[in-house]
């Protein structure tokens, strides 16, 4: 199972380097449709979106996963005031740096250090962030934050 | 400036995608980055060794691709520190706050039909764009 978790991860690490989401510009070029549009991140989407789709149906006629107990699939259907702000920050975040979780994380290791020549961890400081800011959720979370229903 | 590139993001996309297909598929687990990071803020006993397996993967994975091409990727970091602090701090609170980000809810959500990732996919895709149009044409100046 955790062999199987490695192996999906580099595989999903190939994919987004491949389809070029590692590029901070090439994501905000699909961001900003007032400019000389780039569609590429639609269709980086529909593709993973159209396979996965077709995959889930077939996955879900067996009884349990081939290496876990269980399936662990959000089975809510509510849309709460946390699903819609949490996207809208994330929605900005995302557009200020063109960095979205994923392509944070795979970047570390496709050399995002080269730029310039010298070691230049730029993603470092987005990652640390971003994990600052995801343990800053999980802090409100456990203190029990207002927002919670 | 950058060029519409179908073929390797059709590609890349569908690798993506058979990715979040075999999660499930062998390990029965929705491949959603901020999910499964999240997940280790705080770390629980028996479920934190998958998640940083998965990450290093993402990495490997770039890395791959990194030593295959011979050149480095395109990935310049060119936000500067504050932008990169803010955008970070935002993309962690907003991912968890909101259950997950352009995979968990993009290519995982959809796949399912999930009503709730049909209204995140759009709440964040019309943010992110109203965010790129106002910094660099509402008020004009590039980042």
């Amino acid at each position: 199972m955790n062999l199987a978790a490695l192996a999906v991860g580099v595989l999903f690490g190939l994919g987004l380097a491949i389809s070029g989401m590692l590029n901070p510009a090439k994501v905000l070029g699909f961001l900003d449709i007032a400019g000389p549009w780039d569609p590429t991140l639609a269709v980086v989407m529909a593709a993973g979106l159209g396979v996965n789709a077709i995959a889930y149906r077939l996955t879900m006629r067996r009884a349990s996963p081939v290496l876990a107990v269980a399936f662990q699939v959000p089975a809510r259907r509510d849309i709460d005031v946390r699903l819609v702000l949490g996207s809208v920050l994330f929605g900005v975040g995302w557009a200020l740096a063109g960095i979205c979780p994923g392509p944070a994380l795979a970047s570390l290791g496709a050399g995002a250090w080269e730029g310039g020549g010298a070691f230049e961890p730029r993603i470092l400081i987005f990652v640390a962030a971003m994990l600052a800011g995801m343990g800053l959720f999980a802090f409100f979370e456990q203190a029990g934050s207002p927002a919670r229903r | 400036m950058h060029e519409f590139t179908p073929l390797t993001g059709a590609l890349g996309g569908a690798l993506i995608g058979l990715a979040a297909a075999l999660l499930l598929a062998l390990n029965g687990r929705i491949a959603g980055i901020s999910g499964i990071v999240g997940g280790l803020l705080p770390p629980r006993a028996g479920d934190a060794l998958w998640r940083l397996l998965f990450v290093l993967g993402l990495a490997l994975g770039a890395l791959l691709v990194r030593l295959y091409s011979g050149a480095p990727l395109a990935v310049p970091v060119e936000s500067s520190t504050f932008t990169l602090v803010l955008g970070g701090l935002l993309v962690g609170f907003g991912t968890r706050l909101g259950s997950g980000c352009t995979s968990g809810h993009g290519i995982c959500g959809l796949a399912r039909l999930s009503p709730r990732s049909l209204v995140a996919v759009l709440t964040f895709m019309a943010s992110a764009m109203l965010t790129v149009f106002a910094l660099r044409h509402a008020l004009g100046g590039g980042s």
